[in-house]
């Protein structure tokens, strides 16, 4: 943040009317909120919004003890695990061979991008038609085989399915940091392995992997965020948090229980521990830019 | 390639033709299922050829059905919300971030440093996080169905304000005393100077912010009640209210591919921009 203009313009009243749009926004629909709901949070009001309580840290004590909440962090974890090992590991290997081939490099890419443009809600969708148990195709064929699938009563497939449609969403955007990571890796550096008789396996694990370490932690935080926040859309369209709260995760569960259950103090409790995350991702994210220059 | 190796090169094509045909299998299915009528698709397993009912089922979806047990609403005006939100989101994060960039490089006042950290903190605090709080001032101001409800509390802009700021301060000294020398004042430079040059940045953002804006989900979600304000991917997941049976899956997956050509077409078409805008917001 040291940089500064040595020119500047000169003007009592122009900054702030440049600013006013902006500060305007943020307070009225950032600050303001946000206020609120750690406000709420520490407070309990009845249904109707008549009589308000201040009952300090009572909502996070409750939360702490549901074990509803508790299994949605388990759910969440397991969630943004899935999908950020699979979708890194998945991208890096399309990556890495789109890397290597001479012809069509720019005909891959373009086939490979395009799911980023698709909306979670409608990758849910998409998903779900594909493995509805009574029509899905894919669901069919996994009956020929002898698995039968029905996420609408089994956990673990519809956390595969939602892990599914978040994979193959993010996927897109990994390959293009992945991809631009191994171009910027000097050819002489690889060339040289070669000529020592590193094989391209060994290359890869020797040199082109542990250059590509600050993309791949980037892009470990970004997915992370990415499950967290990013994948409502998918979930709500693809399971409704079920069978039961199986699916349930974080962000899921602040909505479900702020406008369906009608739970303000807790939802607000939620919104506050969720801040807390996005906080600390943040900042996980800013340490990593700033140590990005020296590799 | 550092080395001819006919069988590793023949492995790499292997490798991302699978890739690419798993990515556009989904699409693929509900470009089928889109061209055939209701009955066809709960047949099990449904056809896996394109059937002749393509035309029909897209102009059912975008006038409005008459049957199945979700939503009937029409898919054409809910195009037409979907563009019209997307636009103003993109829009209005441009034009207010370039403003307040512009203020915070290019003036010297009091609370510089406050409002260029707050701007930053409202980068922790999505939307997710803060629901149910949101939801009740744009009910207070009575913004529920409505465009500015939709767009407004989405526009403010932490990445693109850095990107500007990052881009303004690249940009030279010498430019702005010869605009003095010349006689012009801020607003002259910064409309004539500044946005002109601004413009590889722009274009950028303004890729990602489209697709950002017409994918949103969970604030349209909350704020729109009404049939008529629904985008078209909250009006996707209203029409599958039913059970399998009941659902006009045609319809459905024909809603789905409407849905997807406008921001899918911009990230093909201006895949240069899309490119330096995801590298660009990074940072």
């Amino acid at each position: 943040m040291a940089a500064e203009k040595r020119v500047v313009f000169r003007s009592g009243w122009l900054p702030w009317a440049l600013l006013a749009p902006q500060a305007l926004v943020i307070a009225v629909f950032f600050f303001w909120p946000a206020g609120q709901a750690v406000l709420q949070s520490m407070q309990q009001s009845d249904a109707f919004g008549t009589s308000v309580e201040w009952i300090g840290a009572e909502n996070f004590r409750n939360l702490l003890a549901d074990e509803t909440y508790i299994a949605s962090f388990r759910t969440t974890a397991v969630f943004s695990i899935l999908v950020a090992v699979f979708g890194i590991g998945i991208s890096l290997a399309l990556a890495v061979f789109a890397d290597r081939v001479v012809k069509g490099g720019t005909f891959y890419k373009t086939l490979l991008i395009w799911p980023y443009a698709v909306a979670p809600a409608i990758a849910g969708v998409l998903w779900l038609f594909m493995f509805s148990p009574s029509i899905g195709i894919i669901a069919y064929a996994l009956r020929t085989i002898g698995l039968e699938w029905d996420h609408l009563l089994n956990g673990p497939q519809a956390m595969a399915l939602i892990v599914m449609a978040a994979v193959w969403k993010q996927i897109s955007y990994n390959f293009l940091f992945f991809l631009a990571g191994l171009q910027s890796i000097p050819k002489s550096l690889i060339e040289a392995a070669a000529i020592d008789g590193a094989r391209p396996w060994r290359r890869f694990w020797s040199i082109q992997f542990p250059l590509l370490s600050p993309t791949t932690f980037f892009l470990l935080v970004i997915n992370v965020v990415y499950a967290f926040f990013d994948t409502f859309g998918i979930v709500d369209a693809a399971t409704q948090g079920g069978p039961g709260k199986e699916t349930s995760i974080l962000v899921y569960k602040v909505y479900y229980d702020g406008f369906k259950a009608l739970d303000l103090g807790g939802s607000a409790a939620q919104s506050v521990v969720l801040m807390v995350i996005v906080i600390a991702l943040t900042v996980a994210q800013f340490r990593f830019v700033e140590k990005k220059v020296n590799y | 390639m550092v080395e001819r190796r006919p069988s590793l090169g023949i492995l790499a094509h292997a490798v991302l033709i699978i890739g690419v045909l798993v990515v556009a299998f989904p699409i693929y299915i509900a470009f089928v299922a889109s061209t055939h009528t209701a009955e066809d698709i709960v047949q099990v397993p449904m056809p896996m050829l394109p059937g002749a009912h393509l035309l029909s089922n897209y102009h059912d979806a975008l006038v409005g059905g008459t049957v199945g047990a979700g939503s009937k609403a029409s898919v054409g005006r809910m195009m037409w919300v979907s563009l019209m939100m997307a636009l103003m989101i993109t829009i209005g994060k441009i034009a207010i971030s370039l403003l307040s960039a512009f203020a915070i490089v290019y003036f010297r006042f009091r609370f510089r440093q406050f409002f260029f950290w707050a701007i930053f903190v409202t980068l922790m605090l999505p939307v997710e996080v803060r629901i149910l709080p949101t939801y009740k001032v744009i009910a207070d101001l009575g913004m529920l169905n409505s465009f500015t409800g939709l767009t407004i509390p989405l526009i403010a802009s932490a990445t693109a304000t850095f990107l500007f700021r990052q881009f303004f301060l690249t940009v030279p000294d010498e430019l702005v005393e010869a605009a003095r020398i010349d006689g012009a004042g801020p607003m002259r430079f910064f409309i004539d100077v500044l946005v002109p040059l601004s413009a590889t940045s722009i274009a950028a953002l303004f890729v990602i912010q489209f697709i950002y804006g017409w994918n949103q989900y969970l604030w349209p979600l909350l704020v729109t009640t009404d049939e008529t304000m629904y985008p078209v991917v909250i009006g996707i997941k209203r029409m599958i209210a039913g059970g399998d049976a009941q659902n006009q899956w045609n319809l459905v997956m024909a809603t789905a591919m409407l849905a997807m050509i406008p921001p899918a077409l911009v990230v093909i078409l201006m895949q240069k921009w899309f490119v330096k805008g995801l590298v660009d917001t990074e940072k």
